[in-house]
């Protein structure tokens, strides 16, 4: 969110910082606190190994291993109505039936609603929402079936759903484009059926297109939108990974990053996987008012494939550059147990908030949840055949 | 007349003086106690969100850490949720509790590794997502308010204040070898000089006025602070006259002059008040580098405030020495006081008030002073009138120029 100039660094600065740093004694407490916030789990009490690398290129900085929030304070999910560890595995397949074509239809509801929510602790926003989330659901299909989306709009605001895919003008969610007759803006109370085909299989999204649109986006009203190619991908733990960011003082620069919502939520719950198990990363930017975003993980590559529309990946890399509304899938394993950090590269919004971690450990102690969340029942969902 | 004792009557009846003055006091306590039970009514809400308003009241870098002082500027309380360095979020302790109530204040420290030497901005954001900002811009440890500082401070005020006021007042033999006809240039000069200060203070006294809480004045604390000095000043002058008027009869003369030099010596000595102030909280915050340039500087700067005082002497008949040295403390010794204050308890507000005193002050002074340097017709603008005010201006503006920072 800095305009300033950039700053000119000495070369010796890690001396001068030690220097400064003299006070043992200050940095002691705020250790014991970093360590409670992150919920007091010894495993990170004692750095990982990609931390503790970082700590003695610092020797100074105990008190400051990364930026993080005040300790003592966590974000209330529960009042939030959607929690960022859940909405990592949540996918929605909406409800199915066959048509007397053979053909599948897939439909949903999406509601979009004014909602308060806390986007750091402490720190509550204004939010427009798509089913009372930031980000809306995940929404899930399977290429070539007949897509149905009923949006009703609960919000004192017009609002569309405007879906990235190959789909009629009347379809498109735009405003002023077939205002009566199709998709245009859906006024408050009111409500608007999409329908199209599940086209191009690959990672989506979908987000308001209500003018004025940088408002409109940076309020959260954005979701993932994934089209499984018909043969499916192979199984995997998958994840969404929805990068945004959030204006709460209205200057048109953002105040808080983060990776599904919650600045450092991921610092504070890290994502438990398992080791050597495959993991698949739907990564979506959505940040406005930022020209780039990015993604890099700690101690580790993954296969990237740039808008998931081919199965064929096109790097292997540890950094990704999305400009918003770009969207790639990464597909990786962890060697390794421990802790692995993973944010933008964009080093100021990781110190804002765009920051996390994946704990990797041993399979069999993945919780009943996690593994009852992997990946996947299509064609018919979770839910089955209607 | 009549009518109006009748009306007392009637309306007072037989009360008391003390009771008819009570009698309001008690029914506007009534009518507010009545208001607030019924929770004002017909007002009802307000009409959107509400306004945040904080004021960054001071500023303190430890290593490792930052201080900022903050006030509750705004009609609501403000609750502190988070704080960045150069967008990074960082742990921090709220020293009065996050919350701030209206007019309240709290101290927070934030665990920051800042660098000698790079700029700071600082953001906070509050439960409603606003921010204040705080910027530094070159960092740099803040002095301990400890003796030592205190010395130091002590130090620089005999620097710039005492020693060159007394210097500037050697001018006086000097003063004396020319002929009559100066006085009134000299007069001119010290005229033209203090008009100088007067801006200069009050510009000064507005721009950190426009940093402290509205709350409190803001920049009308400048305009009090003139008004009050300045009302001040008249009173005394009006008692000290009356009195001398009863001691001696008739005629000033050689007292009247020394009067005249006591005068432009507190008036001066208000404004080196504000000067004291502002190198005193310049230095605490790390802005000001006491490089001998500097000092040296503000001592020819101040040097002119000598000659100035002194000027009005030129007729005395013998001012003794102490008398002299009494004068060059009035005038210089407030740069101590106001650099202890700028530095060990710097509040914007205050420093607006007392940059009004020095205003006002030195306008009383000009006020006083200036019938002295009319010519024989009476006239105040005469060719050697004009050239010494221009004079006085161009001398402190030039010596200005050596302590711009």
């Amino acid at each position: 969110m800095s305009k300033s100039p950039a700053v000119e660094h000495n070369a010796d600065k890690g001396i001068s910082r030690r220097k400064l740093l003299g006070g043992a004694a200050l940095a002691a407490p705020a250790v014991a606190g970093l360590a409670l916030a992150r919920g007091g789990d010894s495993a990170i009490a004692e750095p990982p190994a990609s931390e503790a690398e970082a700590a003695s290129s610092h020797a100074g900085h105990a008190s400051f291993p990364h930026a993080t929030f005040a300790a003592g304070r966590s974000v209330d999910h529960g009042a939030n109505g959607f929690h960022p560890t859940e909405v990592l595995r949540d996918f929605d397949y909406g409800r199915t039936r066959r048509l007397a074509s053979g053909r599948v239809l897939r439909e949903w509801e999406i509601v979009a609603h004014d909602r308060e929510i806390e986007v750091a602790p402490g720190v509550k926003y204004e939010a427009w929402t798509y089913n009372g989330r930031v980000p809306g659901p995940t929404l899930r299909a399977r290429e070539g079936e007949l897509l149905r989306v009923r949006f009703v709009n609960a919000s004192e605001h017009p609002h569309t759903m405007h879906f990235h895919g190959i789909h009629t003008a009347l379809m498109d969610g735009m405003p002023g484009i077939g205002d009566n007759r199709g998709s245009g803006q859906v006024e408050p109370g009111e409500s608007f059926t999409y329908e199209f085909d599940a086209l191009p299989f690959g990672l989506h999204l979908y987000h308001c297109h209500v003018a004025p649109l940088a408002a409109h986006i940076a309020r959260g009203l954005y979701g993932a939108f994934v089209i499984d190619p018909k043969q499916g991908r192979p199984e995997a733990d998958e994840l969404v990974m929805v990068m945004n960011g959030f204006d709460t003082n209205f200057d048109r620069a953002n105040e808080v990053y983060a990776v599904n919502t919650v600045g450092f939520h991921y610092v504070e719950e890290p994502i438990r996987v398992a080791r050597a198990e495959p993991v698949r990363i739907y990564l979506v930017n959505v940040l406005e008012y930022d020209p780039v975003n990015s993604f890099h993980i700690h101690g580790n590559f993954f296969h990237y494939f740039p808008t998931g529309t081919s199965l064929a990946p096109s790097e292997f890399t540890d950094t990704v550059i999305q400009g918003q509304a770009q969207r790639g899938i990464l597909e990786l394993e962890f060697p390794y147990d421990g802790d692995y950090m993973f944010h933008a590269h964009v080093s100021e919004f990781a110190e804002l908030g765009w920051s996390g971690f994946f704990r990797v450990g041993d399979p069999s102690r993945l919780t009943a949840a996690t593994a009852a969340s992997m990946y996947c029942d299509l064609p018919w969902g979770k839910g089955g055949p209607a | 007349m009549e009518a109006g004792a009748r009306a007392e009557r009637a309306l007072g009846g037989g009360l008391p003086a003390w009771a008819l003055g009570l009698i309001p006091l008690a029914l506007i306590a009534a009518a507010i106690g009545a208001f607030a039970l019924l929770g004002g009514p017909g007002l009802g809400e307000r009409t959107g969100p509400p306004v945040e308003e904080v004021a960054v009241e001071r500023t303190v870098l430890h290593p490792g850490e930052i201080e900022l002082t903050l006030r509750n500027d705004g009609p609501d309380p403000v609750e502190v949720a988070q704080v960045a360095v150069n967008d990074a979020y960082a742990p921090f302790a709220a020293a009065g509790g996050r919350e701030i109530a209206r007019l309240g204040s709290t101290t927070l420290r934030i665990d920051y590794p800042w660098v000698e030497g790079e700029s700071l901005e600082i953001f906070v954001l509050t439960s409603a997502g606003g921010t204040v900002e705080a910027s530094v811009p070159v960092a740099a440890e803040t002095p301990e308010d400890d003796l030592g500082f205190f010395g130091l401070m002590a130090l620089l005020g005999i620097y710039v204040g005492i020693i060159p006021v007394s210097l500037g007042m050697l001018w006086l033999p000097f003063l004396r070898r020319l002929g009559p006809g100066w006085m009134g240039a000299l007069i001119a000069f010290t005229v033209g000089l203090l008009a100088f200060l007067a801006i200069d203070a009050g510009l000064e006294g507005l721009e950190l006025a426009a940093t402290a809480p509205a709350a409190f004045g803001g920049t009308t604390l400048v305009f009090l602070g003139g008004l009050v000095a300045y009302l001040v000043l008249a009173g005394i002058d009006g008692y000290l006259s009356e009195r001398s008027r009863r001691a001696e009869g008739a005629g000033a003369g050689a007292s009247g002059a020394a009067y005249l030099a006591l005068l432009v010596a507190i008036g001066i000595g208000l404004h080196n008040l504000g000067e004291g102030l502002a190198i005193g909280s310049a230095y605490a915050s790390g802005a000001l580098a006491l490089g001998a340039f500097l000092v040296v500087g503000f001592a020819i700067h101040n040097t002119t405030e000598g000659l100035a005082i002194v000027a009005p002497l030129r007729d005395d008949a013998r001012p003794g020495f102490g008398r002299l040295l009494g004068l060059g403390l009035i005038a210089g010794a407030p740069a101590i006081l106001g650099a202890w204050i700028g530095a060990a308890a710097f509040d914007p507000s205050l420093g607006a008030f007392l940059f009004g005193l020095g205003v006002g002050a030195i306008a009383r002074v000009i006020v006083q002073i200036a019938p002295a340097m009319r010519d024989a017709e009476g006239h105040f603008l005469y060719p050697a009138s004009v050239a010494g005010m221009l004079a006085g201006i161009a001398a402190l503006y030039l010596t200005g120029l050596l302590v711009a920072v």
